[in-house]
């Protein structure tokens, strides 16, 4: 038998005791090196050992507990996706596009970590693995072939009682199965299992450890009298063609994706939880502060922020006001949305980027805008960064989240029913006078962002220290232009006269154009521009996807050039 | 079996710091997987040939030795090569100021390819990380934009308005300031830098590393610090130096793969990547193949 760097067959790669947490173990399986981390939430990840970046071993890196973080250049990535979260050379807005590592099929059964070189064949145990109490053996590493060490083990067995080859580079007899990790064509590991506790669990380490030292000892003496066998190549896969190159940004397409509602339940007064979960496996990486759309059964879309905390993507919580103002939106979901149901939601998308390198972290809610101030919160929270967390609701109303907030080790402080004038002086004291590396992050209702706003910058906070995410646009549109559009799949030259949108032209001319706010805060119309020059009026895009000026929303942006050529 | 590509193979490549060649001993080394022997006859010059059976400190009579390598001194350093050297070695004009402390800061082996360490050296995005409370720290993490250019002319990589937070740039600093780097990369194995001196705004001061590519996965450091700094001793300024590149050592030797990939999408860059870029592109229009991984064709 010659060994294949793609065989799929699942090997012990380490055992449970090799992870404790915030730990990171270096494995290894048929030429690769793995990093392999057990996660707070007790899931074990089995990545390819390098950091994305340069390259870096990750088995050198920090566990958090929900990232890892990378010693070389701080690249964060994420429990179970290993996807990057936060790239701390470009902290405002990084990582604009999606970067993931390679991770590899993970199972944790009978006191070992199993593992294989691809997703090709499902986890089974085997034979005669089920209805025992395993005691896993110190694992002895051997300079030689996995196939001449499974034939010495083999060779274990007493006279009468002859081997049992299973499936996998394992054997067994008695009471007692061998597991052979094949590290590479000349390299291997014996992994023992016992099918029971042993009475005196140190003496019987320390027999299988002479007798199997012994047996290594044999094997490396033949080994070394053979040819050495070629080493495997791994290959390390490509990055993506536009990882490669760097456009200055970079906009996710808008792919749904299909999430069940697990859990719904009231939170507070007037706030309903909702727990929407992939239906297999885990969902997209996403960023302290960053939102979904979700696709409404009335055919509306609405933006809700994730409130979890890193490394949490089996579900994503959201948090929904239930306003009885308000005329489908939340209403919708509130009253017909069950558990159970499916919803069609976006990738995760950032507006509201938390900066992890600051001195000191201000956290500022107003009522419903506690959602993505809960998850930036917890990223803080697990990094062991300082921050405050400041949450005002109204008299009335009730704390939404309150345990998951009382659960954070940070400074969480409720402002309840505080009247009008001693919200701004809260506020004032909250933020205190601005020094280096300080930042506020806001979310609430209008009029808090703008006391938020003032307040800071009287108190010294520069523009680039005060963060905060519009869902709602408050801007005058200015429509007075008047240009042409060119839209170039549909091959049609529309005139867009002053006081009209772009949008309402393509409408009046029979296109179905996709929108939600209307205003230029959800991103829905999202185009792309091939020529001319984009006036954005939006507060969806940042300012360097602004600049770039390769696509706008075709609900407020015009054109500063005489013709615009749309991707419609 | 490696081979080496014509370029590398006719470049001056450094291989000891002068002073630390013994007159009339032997001193042993590896160049591009090839086993040097050096020495320096009586007025000081060294001498360089391939090893045959020369042990490390045998005694020579630099006259016998007949099949030599070419030589040059510069920068502290001796200079061979393998092939058909320049006239002369890329300049550094500063090393010749008269107020300036030039030394070398030592040799240090790095289990790693040449190429990898000088892209480490010009990456400013590890400060925080690698050297923490060094060159950078929490929160100044940012690589704020910069500009690079290949400069045919001098056939150079230069790096320039490279603008860093730094706790303690420099020996002579005692708070944190924003230190502007200039950067160059002269020769495909090594670099230049210019950083704002703490003690005199006007003037830059100036260090390099000079990388002897011992194998496609080897190399030593050498490092030269040329000063202006009128107060801390040579020890003090070399125990510096080693510091720093004692932290980057562990760092490099878990890089994987240990010889830098020419493909673009061998890994993932970013915008603070662009010197990085620049230098694995040049090394690839150079035809550099040593110590890195080519492009595939
Ligand atoms: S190599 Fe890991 S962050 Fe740069």
């Amino acid at each position: 038998m010659t060994l294949s760097l793609s065989d799929p067959t699942w090997y012990p790669i380490a055992s449970s005791e090799d992870l404790p947490f915030r730990h990171v173990y270096q494995g290894q399986l048929l030429g690769r090196e793995l990093a392999v981390w057990r996660a707070d939430d007790g899931n074990v990840n089995v990545w390819e050992n390098r950091c994305l970046h340069r390259g870096v071993r990750l088995s050198i890196g920090i566990n958090e507990g929900g990232e890892l973080k990378c010693q070389y250049h701080g690249w964060r990535y994420a429990n179970r996706s290993a996807g990057c979260t936060y790239i701390p050379a470009h902290p405002a807005d990084a990582p604009a596009r999606r970067i993931q590592n390679r991770t590899y099929p993970v199972r944790e059964a009978y006191g070992l970590i199993w593992s294989a070189a691809n997703d090709q064949q499902a986890f089974r145990p085997f034979a005669g693995a089920e209805g025992h109490d395993w005691f896993a053996l110190r694992p002895v590493p051997v300079n030689a072939a996995p196939e001449d060490v499974l034939a010495a083990l083999g060779g274990l067995a007493p006279d009468d009682q002859p081997a049992d080859l299973l499936p996998g580079l394992a054997v067994r007899f008695g009471g007692i199965y061998y597991f052979v990790q094949p590290v590479d064509a000349g390299r291997a590991v014996i992994r023992g299992l016992l099918r029971e506790q042993p009475v005196d669990a140190v003496a019987t380490l320390r027999h299988y450890n002479e007798l199997l030292s012994k047996l290594r000892d044999r094997l490396e003496r033949s080994a070394a009298r053979k040819p050495a066998p070629e080493p495997l190549q791994p290959a390390y896969d490509k990055v993506s063609a536009d990882l490669a190159t760097m456009p200055d940004i970079a906009i996710p397409k808008g792919n749904t994706i299909t999430v069940m509602v697990k859990r719904k339940w009231v939170s507070a007064d007037g706030v309903i939880g909702f727990e929407l979960a992939g239906r297999d496996g885990h969902l997209p990486t996403f960023q302290p502060g960053a939102h979904i759309d979700l696709h409404l059964p009335n055919g509306m879309t609405r933006q809700y922020s994730i409130t979890n905390g890193p490394g949490e993507l089996m579900s994503y919580i959201i948090g929904v006001k239930q306003e009885s103002a308000s005329k489908g939106g939340s209403k919708v979901l509130v009253e017909t949305v069950r558990e159970g149901d499916l919803l069609s939601i976006s990738e995760p998308r950032n507006n509201f980027p938390l900066r992890r390198d600051a001195i000191r972290t201000v956290l500022i809610a107003g009522g419903i805008g506690i959602t993505p101030l809960l998850s930036m919160a917890r990223f803080l929270d697990k990094s062991a960064l300082p921050y405050e967390l400041h949450y005002f609701t109204r008299a009335g109303e009730t704390v939404a989240f309150r345990s998951e907030l009382e659960a954070l080790h940070g400074k969480v402080i409720f402002h309840t029913g505080l009247p009008r004038a001693e919200i701004g002086t809260a506020i004032a004291t909250a933020l205190g006078q601005w020094s280096m590396a300080q930042h506020v992050y806001v979310c609430g209702p209008g009029p808090m962002l703008e006391t938020v706003r003032d307040t800071a910058a009287a108190q010294g906070w520069p523009d680039e220290s005060i963060h905060f995410e519009y869902f709602k646009n408050d801007k005058i549109i200015d429509n007075s232009s008047a240009f042409d559009v060119e839209l170039a799949r549909s091959a049609m030259t529309l005139h867009v006269p002053s006081g009209k949108s772009i949008m309402e032209v393509m409408r009046e001319a029979g296109l179905t154009v996709p929108s939600s706010c209307e205003q230029g805060a959800c991103g829905t119309c999202l185009t792309t521009v091939i020529e001319g020059e984009v006036d954005h009026q939006d507060v969806y895009l940042n300012d360097s996807e602004k600049r770039a000026n390769s696509c706008m929303m075709t609900c407020v942006s015009r054109a500063k050039s005489a013709r615009l050529v749309l991707d419609i | 079996m490696t081979t080496i590509d014509p370029t590398t193979r006719d470049l001056w490549q450094v291989i000891a710091a002068t002073d630390e060649v013994p007159v009339g001993m032997v001193e042993t080394t590896v160049l591009l997987d090839v086993r040097l022997a050096l020495t320096r006859d009586t007025s000081g010059n060294p001498v360089v040939w391939r090893r045959t059976n020369e042990e490390q400190d045998d005694e020579i009579d630099p006259e016998t030795v007949l099949d030599r390598l070419p030589v040059i001194t510069g920068y502290g350093y001796v200079w061979t090569s393998l092939g058909n050297p320049p006239r002369e070695l890329f300049p550094i004009p500063e090393y010749a100021e008269a107020d300036r402390k030039n030394m070398s800061c030592g040799s240090i082996g790095l289990a790693v390819s040449a190429p990898r360490a000088v892209e480490n050296f010009l990456d400013m995005g590890h400060f925080p990380y690698v050297h923490t409370d060094i060159l950078g720290a929490e929160p100044h993490t940012e690589v704020k934009e910069y500009d690079v250019e290949v400069s045919e002319e001098r056939d150079e990589v230069l790096a320039t308005r490279c603008k860093f937070i730094q706790p303690r740039a420099a020996k002579s600093a005692t708070e944190a300031m924003e230190v502007e780097y200039v950067y160059r990369v002269p020769h495909p194995f090594c670099s230049v830098l210019y950083k704002s001196c703490p003690e005199d705004e006007s003037r830059r001061d100036v260090i390099a590393i000079f990388l002897q590519p011992m194998t496609e996965e080897r190399c030593r450091a050498h490092l030269l610090q040329s000063m202006i700094d009128s107060e801390s001793t040579i020890t003090d300024l070399r125990r510096f130096q080693q510091t720093i590149f004692g932290q980057d050592k562990p760092i490099l030797e878990n890089q994987y793969p240990k010889r830098l990939p020419l493909d673009p999408r061998a890994e993932t860059p970013i915008r603070a990547d662009k010197s990085a870029i620049a230098y694995r592109r040049w090394l690839s229009q150079k035809g550099i193949t040593y110590g890195v991984i080519p492009m595939a064709s």
